[in-house]
């Protein structure tokens, strides 16, 4: 198949047609071809496929709360080309077997590449490391590893798989929560928690977390990359990690970017996260470090419930927030409209540097000749109300509900293949392999 | 007046309306015949999912004065403690005919969600969510302070607040669902404020309150108040590290005999207010409790006054 883009502003520059044949990026310029399908993208910005270095698609085992198959369309329409899917499954994604069925989900449902995340520990318990040689070695070809949801709080332990998957040129992706510091935690710890008397997860309890890993990671020569980053101080520690030169990577959520803690208020579980929504000198801290570049990816941290472990009171109420169907939108709201970034910038830290952090060899390449055609066009003009009842992810549990926001995907190439056309879920890319 | 969540909700006028009604209602309790007819024909349900003899049974003293049918529902050992969500729950309650809700909670803001979903689209009174407010305590804290200062001083206490009072609240705060509601209230009363603790039961973030703090209880008797108000401390917070044992707890922010004197010696008439169960010889002493300058069973009284008005306004809703 043969698609003519004609006139996207490549990273929000110059407009310019875009010919892909057969995957790939076959010419840019001034272009004609009459057996081209023509897509019209004057005004809107052609960006590389976005990549999610954190994403929870629930299979297998909750299959009632998401499929790889409902959340990678959700990424598809999000502008998404790939995502790295956590290894919180039932069973926990700590072994070959279960990575390479996760891989296989997504390679059949042809919306995005599934990237299984493999548990750094057996069953996230936090004591004896799961077989990372053999999920690497997989066809899943697993490079990332996490026990998110869960932080690897032995010391001992988070130096040791630092240093191990440096065998694979992989890296830990820590879910930074000193586990006493938050017992029974609900939100951030601060004046709004003193108001609502609600249990309080500190800052220092992330920060503390964050000051340990950096530093065995600069120790042990290893890669280290701190997921959904929410605070001020977080910010500051991996500043001056990299101006030491450690070899650390930061991911920064769409809902950290906007939503703080004031939203409890409501008592209403949709804002029920974690890390919690954060004051509001937080969030400024974080697109602050985006800008500068101490933030370099963001990560949904897509995390769909049924609908019944939301509407209920907040205590009982699950943590997690969907958000690959307006990542997009939040970063053109908090950071290009409000001129942090520009949409060249928007393009690495979506997807450049993300598909480097997860090694993964076909997604966030250059818009160039002879690139595979992973691709996104953005409508930066558009305006649209957040109703999650439309939405593709099974979980109807955005924290945007009735937002307006800037910003509209009109269409995802995927290897080639448009999964989004006309801003609607068009068809899968059968896999030819 | 929609609900009764937070006292933070409760504007001044509001808040004296209420206390104006509880002086009627209170009024009502000694005579020879109790009952009123307001409340006739309508059902209150106390849904309690947490153990509160004390707090359950003045509810169902008010609602009955007030002629309303009461249901009991208790959570422990019903359908709730093997896994019906509140929100089931409610919808059953509401199936049965309720007319209004009063609610203990061990999770904060269980009533104020009740309230803003569209599960059951009744009135809703908070009786304590988890360590949130509960602020039938603190109107009912507030009745007594001013209806002792103005037996005190020969007046009516119809239609005035608490201002220019002094008033320290004394203990675990950051567990109390009664020192949050006590703050707003008092303020919005006119009182100033003073929470005393040990700091690791003040919470975090407590220094953008409106009150004073201070971890000394010596220096705030010393100061002189028109009233401390204690709070129940949990010896077993101790295992949590919030205080080396209850011992230690007693010696610094307790008020025990030694205190009582000095209270007793500042010449101040200063109130002793304890909203129970009290731990006598953890955070109060027994000479403390029993102290002519105790309101502990005053405060018991006023109670059902104070549920009285509330309910009152709640379900017959045409005073605000
Ligand atoms: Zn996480």
């Amino acid at each position: 198949m043969k698609y003519l883009i004609r006139q996207a502003a490549v990273l929000g520059g110059q407009a310019t047609d875009v010919l892909i044949i057969d995957g790939k990026i076959a010419q840019l310029g001034e272009l004609s071809d009459a057996e081209a399908t023509v897509i019209e993208a004057a005004g809107l910005v052609l960006l590389p496929g976005l990549v999610d270095p954190h994403t929870h698609l629930r299979e297998p085992g909750r299959e009632d709360a998401e499929t790889v198959e409902t959340g990678s369309q959700a990424a598809a329409r999000g502008g998404y080309t790939a995502v790295h899917a956590m290894a919180n499954s039932t069973p926990v994604a700590d072994n070959a077997g279960v990575v390479e069925q996760v891989y296989e989900l997504g390679r059949k449902a042809g919306w995005v590449d599934v990237r299984p995340v493999g548990a750094v520990t057996v069953g996230l318990g936090g004591q004896q490391l799961s077989e990372i040689g053999a999920m690497a070695d997989s066809r899943a070809k697993v490079r990332m590893f996490s026990d998110d949801g869960i932080c690897v709080s032995d010391p001992l332990l988070m130096r040791r798989a630092l240093e191990y998957v440096k065998a694979f040129d992989g890296v830990i992706a820590q879910h930074a929560q000193e586990p006493r510091l938050t017992e029974g935690a609900q939100m951030n710890e601060g004046e709004v928690s003193a108001v609502l008397g609600m249990t309080g997860w500190p800052a220092v309890a992330e920060e503390s977390i964050i000051a340990r890993d950096v530093l065995l990671a600069e120790h042990v020569g290893a890669r280290l990359h701190v997921c959904h980053v929410s605070t001020a101080g977080s910010v500051e520690i991996i500043r001056w990690a990299k101006a030491r030169g450690i070899a650390v990577t930061a991911e920064v959520t769409p809902h950290h970017l906007l939503l703080t803690d004031e939203k409890v208020k409501t008592f209403d579980p949709v804002y029920k996260v974690n890390p919690p929504l954060r004051r509001e000198e937080d969030v400024l801290a974080l697109r602050a470090g985006v800008a500068d570049g101490t933030i370099d990816v963001i990560g949904t941290d897509h995390a769909p419930h049924p609908s019944e472990a939301k509407d209920c009171e907040w205590g009982v109420a699950a943590m997690g927030m969907t958000g690959l169907e307006t990542a997009l939108s939040i970063v053109q709201h908090t950071l290009v409209q409000t001129g942090l970034l520009s949409w060249a910038d928007v393009a690495r830290i979506t997807s450049f540097t993300p598909a480097k952090i997860g090694s993964l060899a076909d997604q966030g390449r250059p818009i160039a000749v002879g690139e595979p055609a992973n691709l996104t066009l953005v409508d930066p003009a558009a305006r649209w109300i957040v109703d999650p009842f439309t939405m593709a992810t099974k979980g109807r549990n955005s924290p945007f509900a009735g937002m307006e926001l800037p910003g509209a995907v009109r269409a995802t190439f995927f290897h080639g293949h448009p999964t989004v056309l006309d801003g609607a879920l068009a068809t899968p890319r059968v896999a030819n392999d | 007046m929609k609900h009764l969540l937070s006292t933070a909700d409760l504007s001044r006028e509001e808040a004296i309306a209420i206390l104006d009604i509880a002086e009627e209602m209170r009024e009502t309790g000694t005579r020879q015949v109790k009952k009123l007819p307001a409340l006739r024909g309508r059902t209150v349900v106390n849904l309690f999912f947490e153990d509160s003899t004390r707090t359950r049974i003045s509810f169902e003293a008010a609602a009955k004065r007030l002629s309303a049918d009461v249901i009991n529902f208790s959570a422990k050992g019903s359908s709730v403690s093997k896994g019906e969500s509140l929100k089931d729950t409610a919808q059953t309650l509401l199936a049965i005919g309720a007319d209004a809700v009063v609610i203990r909670h061990p999770d904060s803001g269980a009533p104020a969600r009740l309230a803003a979903t569209d599960w059951i689209g009744l009135p809703i009174v908070n009786a304590g969510d988890g360590t949130h407010e509960h602020p039938t305590q603190a109107l009912l804290d507030a009745f007594t302070l001013r209806r002792q200062l103005a037996l005190r001083e020969g007046v009516s206490p119809l239609g005035r607040g608490l201002d220019g009072l002094k008033i320290a609240i004394v203990g675990d705060i950051l567990h109390s669902r009664v020192a949050r509601s006590n703050l707003w209230l008092l303020n919005t009363l006119g009182a100033s404020v003073t929470m005393v603790a040990p700091p690791t039961l003040l919470p975090v973030g407590a220094s953008a309150w409106p009150c004073k703090i201070s971890y000394s209880l010596d220096a705030v008797i010393e100061s002189g108040v028109d009233a401390v108000m204690m709070l129940r401390v949990q010896g077993e917070r101790m295992r949590a590290a919030f205080f080396p044992n209850p011992r230690e707890y007693s010696r610094y922010w307790g008020l025990d005999d030694t205190r009582l004197k000095a209270l007793e010696a500042k010449g101040h008439d200063t109130l002793i207010l304890h909203p129970g169960p009290m731990n006598r010889g953890l955070e109060i002493s027994s000479a403390a409790a029993d102290s002519p300058a105790s309101m502990v069973l005053e405060q018991v009284t006023n109670g059902v006054a104070v549920r009285m008005a509330s309910l009152y306004m709640l379900l017959s809703g045409d005073l605000i």
